[in-house]
């Protein structure tokens, strides 16, 4: 039976050039004489380094702990001696540094004592923690920690788990041939993660230019006999290897921005994933290996196995980088992102190594005007209108481009690839969004020093007030002693009682007056650096308010 | 450096103009073919004033002239002013009204891409609210020889009833006036002719090879079919209800949507993305309230064809109907629609 395939609006179709990279099938990298491991991987804490400068490691020992529950374990990708846990060049647009362990290896590749565990028999809670610390992540390129999918949510269970095969970047082949070589390993793992999901299926979408894969996976789910996973083959469109976009065509369900899919009865993972899932529950092996492209400006485009944290240097140097490239980018052409240098690690999120050279990726004409023609939203996949969201970016109006969904972009790049005016649409989109956040940052420093403020004054009343108070009481004590002295004979309640009420209030007075002294001075006097700063606290507060929250970002 | 996408189409705004220009060529041929070569004169004339303009107005501003000369941007408007013109004003008109446009209703509001008013419909309505008398000289089919013709434009001495002939619209509405019914002033003696078969003698085959271009626009996806058929769809069905019920003195659906600028202003006037509605719905109300007010001036106004006021009317309320009418987001398609209004 044919399912029934639901359509996005919008999306591309750029040139596959999927064919060079699909010849060989997948070689293993040697490793590297030198191994970087960085601590940060995925989206979430930063793990914490578990071990020393000088330390002997083991493939598979976990290098790095998960900083509480939204972060991921890292692990030593082979056997050797950590020299050193230091920051070094990270595969990030802005060439930034950042902690990473970097491993000498032995050469002999000695496995860590493999844990047995029997997910069977675990809690949900327990594989979720194990997964964790296992280190598996989303390898279709967003790297989020995989546990913290796989809960099925409120109601407790979900209808159906997609599995994202469809990678439909342009040279990106790297699913494609773990789909064709390891079938049954990502099914196993998908019917692992149907488990823990209380789902009723599992649908694996493959985009049709894809034959091999689809055809293999088909074969490999007879093999299984499990009627609740089918493989779907798609229509080739970018970008329908976006999650969102992929569960639409499958199921026809939309999930919003901002919210879980589980909400809505869907979970998508990339099948790479799935393996890695696999691997770790059944066979006890961490995420420390990953398949990555090679393509674009090499002498052989291929798809390597590479352990997690191989230059990427060395990684070109198998692949023959031409001599005339221009830049290193990691991802596909669409969204990849220019790499700093060739120092930087192969990491989880590390799908692709594309070289790019003027021939094949010519830099961009210079920018026109918008002319407003419409193109960019005929290509939308998320159905927003860019050239609105561009005019507000570029003339900094942000609250305006977050009322037109800025943050329902998903960065796809579609707008840009469209654009007669050879416009860097979503360079805009990225600016705008990096500044609302560094202006919500800004809101909450500000927000913190005012209430700093705010408690210093009430801190220095109260301890005033307590002060005064003390001082009434030991007022109010001697004069009372002094007339019980000089009556001699035992005075009358009244009498004893009387003087000293009068004193105490009296000294209360005093207090008091003393108090609103020092309230006055302390509000009314806050230095001219402390008032500026609580000025341009309200007045971003007056301009957030314009904003609704429901378009605040994740 | 530069960021992703590092894929780029083919695709250019010179590409879209050029298109623009090609779509326009069947047009001007049987409107040369038809009412003489006045017309390729013209075109030449708003040509070079248009992209000296442009190139004036660039240096002013201190832009890259070369860059955006080449866009062919100034070349479109002038064209569109060249035709919507009658063939025969006197040169200076055409180089006041192409001026005027590049100069005041493109450049003084920022250039390409920012002018909220169709640059050829300013020209149009400064000339016609300017010089109406000379505005409504239309020639008559296959009217004088090259050389009159080019006699009229360069200025020499005009002998009204040699050369010109009143438009199809024009002589309706002098007729209705006058106290006629449509169907009697269509086959009078001394109008009568223009007529042609539906909408005016020649008129109907430049109102086809418009429509002839304008399906070649919208099968090279430059323009969308929401305008188009929102704007003679319109027009047809209020003629053709106000002549279902006084017959005597509205014309029909076919005479309005053959008649005029109608197929002009339905696929390359209105279409213009950069004073136009850009959302799909507001492209609809945008478009249909262009048919309104063009049918309302046609038949109750002072001028004879209203499409150029209509499309300047309507370019006004464009941000009013673009912020109104943004199609629901990926997602929130169920849910209340939170976007647009402040």
């Amino acid at each position: 039976m044919l399912p029934r395939l639901f359509s996005f609006n919008g999306g591309v179709k750029p040139d596959p050039n999927k064919g060079d990279s699909t010849r060989e099938p997948i070689a293993r990298l040697p490793l590297p004489p030198q191994l970087v491991v960085p601590l940060h991987q995925h989206i979430g804490g930063t793990p914490r380094p578990l071990v020393g400068v000088g330390e002997r490691v083991l493939r598979g020992q976990r290098v790095g702990g998960a900083d509480g529950n939204v972060s991921s374990a890292v692990h030593a990708p082979t056997s050797g001696r950590v020299i050193a846990v230091e920051s070094r060049l990270m595969p990030h647009a802005s060439g930034l540094s950042a902690p990473a362990i970097v491993i000498e290896p032995d050469g002999e590749d000695r496995h860590v004592e493999r844990e047995a565990f029997d997910w069977h028999a675990a809690s949900p809670g327990e594989v979720r923690d194990f997964l964790r610390d296992a280190g598996v992540v989303g390898l279709g390129g967003a790297v989020f920690p995989s546990h913290l999918k796989l809960n099925p949510g409120k109601a407790g269970h979900t209808d159906t788990l997609v599995l994202n095969g469809a990678e439909c970047e342009p040279f990106i082949t790297c699913d494609d041939m773990l789909m064709r070589t390891e079938p049954e390993g990502i099914l196993r793992g998908a019917l692992i993660m149907k488990k823990m999901l209380a789902a009723r299926q599992v649908l694996v979408g493959i985009e049709d230019n894809k034959p091999e894969a689809a055809a293999a996976l088909k074969a490999a789910a007879a093999a299984l006999g499990d009627t609740s996973l089918e493989v779907v083959v798609v229509p080739t469109r970018y970008p329908a290897g976006g999650a969102k976009q992929l569960i639409r065509v499958l199921t026809g369900i939309e999930v919003p921005h901002g919210s879980r899919s589980t909400d809505y009865g869907v979970q998508c993972f990339n099948v790479a994933t799935s393996l890695a899932v696999f691997q770790a529950l059944e066979q006890g092996e961490p995420l420390i290996r990953r398949i990555v492209t090679v393509a674009g400006n090499v002498e052989r485009p291929r798809n390597f196995e590479v352990a997690i944290g191989t230059p990427i240097g060395f990684v070109f140097a198998h692949a023959g980088l031409k001599p005339d490239t221009d830049k290193l980018i990691m991802g596909g052409p669409m969204m990849g992102m220019p790499l700093p240098g060739v120092d930087a690690p192969v990491v989880k999120a590390t799908n692709c190594l594309l070289a790019s050279s003027a021939a094949l990726f010519p830099p961009p004409e210079p920018e026109l005007p918008c002319i407003r023609c419409g193109e960019c939203a005929r290509a939308c996949p998320a159905d927003l209108q860019p050239f609105e969201l561009y005019w507000h970016s570029r003339s900094r109006n942000f609250g305006r481009a977050q009322e037109y969904h800025l943050f329902d972009c998903i960065e796809c790049g579609c707008c840009a690839y469209v654009c007669p005016s050879h416009i860097p649409l979503v360079d805009y989109y990225r600016y705008a969004k990096s500044e609302i956040w560094a202006r919500e940052r800004d809101k909450d420093a500000a927000d913190s020093a005012r209430e700093r403020f705010e408690f210093r004054n009430w801190r220095a009343e109260r301890e005033k007030e307590e002060k005064a108070a003390r001082l009434a009481a030991r007022s109010a004590a001697k004069p009372a002693a002094a007339p019980a002295a000089t009556d001699g004979a035992a005075p009358t309640a009244d009498a004893a009682v009387d003087p000293k009420k009068a004193l105490i209030e009296a000294a209360m007075a005093r207090a008091k007056a003393q108090k609103e002294a020092v309230a006055a001075k302390n509000t009314a006097e806050p230095d001219a650096a402390q008032q500026a700063q609580i000025d341009e606290a309200d007045a971003r507060r007056a301009r957030a308010a314009a904003t609704p929250d429901s378009e605040r970002t994740e | 450096m530069y960021n992703s996408p590092f894929l780029r189409q083919k695709a250019s705004v010179r590409r879209v103009m050029v298109t623009v220009l090609v779509a326009m060529l069947p047009a001007i041929a049987v409107q040369v073919w038809l009412f003489g070569i006045g017309l390729l004169l013209q075109l030449a004339i708003a040509s070079a004033v248009a992209l000296a303009c442009e190139a004036g107005m660039l240096a002013l501003r201190r832009r890259p002239v070369a860059r955006a000369l080449g866009d062919g941007s100034a070349l479109v408007t002038a064209w569109l002013i060249a035709v919507c013109l009658p063939p025969l004003l006197p040169w200076w008109m055409i180089v006041l009204g192409t001026a005027f446009a590049i100069v005041i209703g493109k450049h003084l509001y920022g250039g390409l891409g920012q002018n909220p008013f169709n640059p050829a419909m300013l020209a149009y309505c400064v000339l016609i609210v300017s010089f109406p008398a000379l505005m409504s000289q239309w020639p008559g089919l296959h009217g004088g020889d090259a050389a009159a013709q080019l006699h009229w434009i360069a200025g020499g001495e005009r002998t009204l009833d040699a050369m010109t002939g009143a438009t199809p619209l024009d002589a309706l509405r002098t007729g209705l006036h006058g106290g006629g019914e449509v169907a009697s002033v269509m086959q009078s003696a001394a109008v009568g002719p223009a007529f042609g078969h539906v909408a005016g003698a020649g008129w109907e085959w430049v109102a086809l090879a418009w429509a002839a271009g304008g399906l070649l626009l919208l099968a090279m996806r430059i323009i969308t079919w929401h305008i188009p058929v929102a704007f003679l769809g319109t027009l047809a069905a209020i003629a053709g209800l106000a002549s279902a019920i006084d017959g005597a003195h509205f014309a029909g659906p076919a005479f309005h949507l053959l008649a005029g600028g109608s197929m002009l202003g339905a696929f390359f006037i209105a279409t213009d993305p950069v004073s136009g509605a850009t959302t799909p719905r507001g492209k609809l109300i945008f478009a249909a309230g262009i048919a309104l007010i063009a049918w309302l001036i046609r038949s109750f106004g002072a001028y004879p064809d209203g499409i150029a006021f209509a499309v300047l009317l309507m370019n006004i309320c464009v941000p009013l109907i673009d912020q109104k009418t943004q199609p629901p987001v990926f997602g929130h398609k169920l849910g209340k629609p939170d976007g647009g209004a402040k």
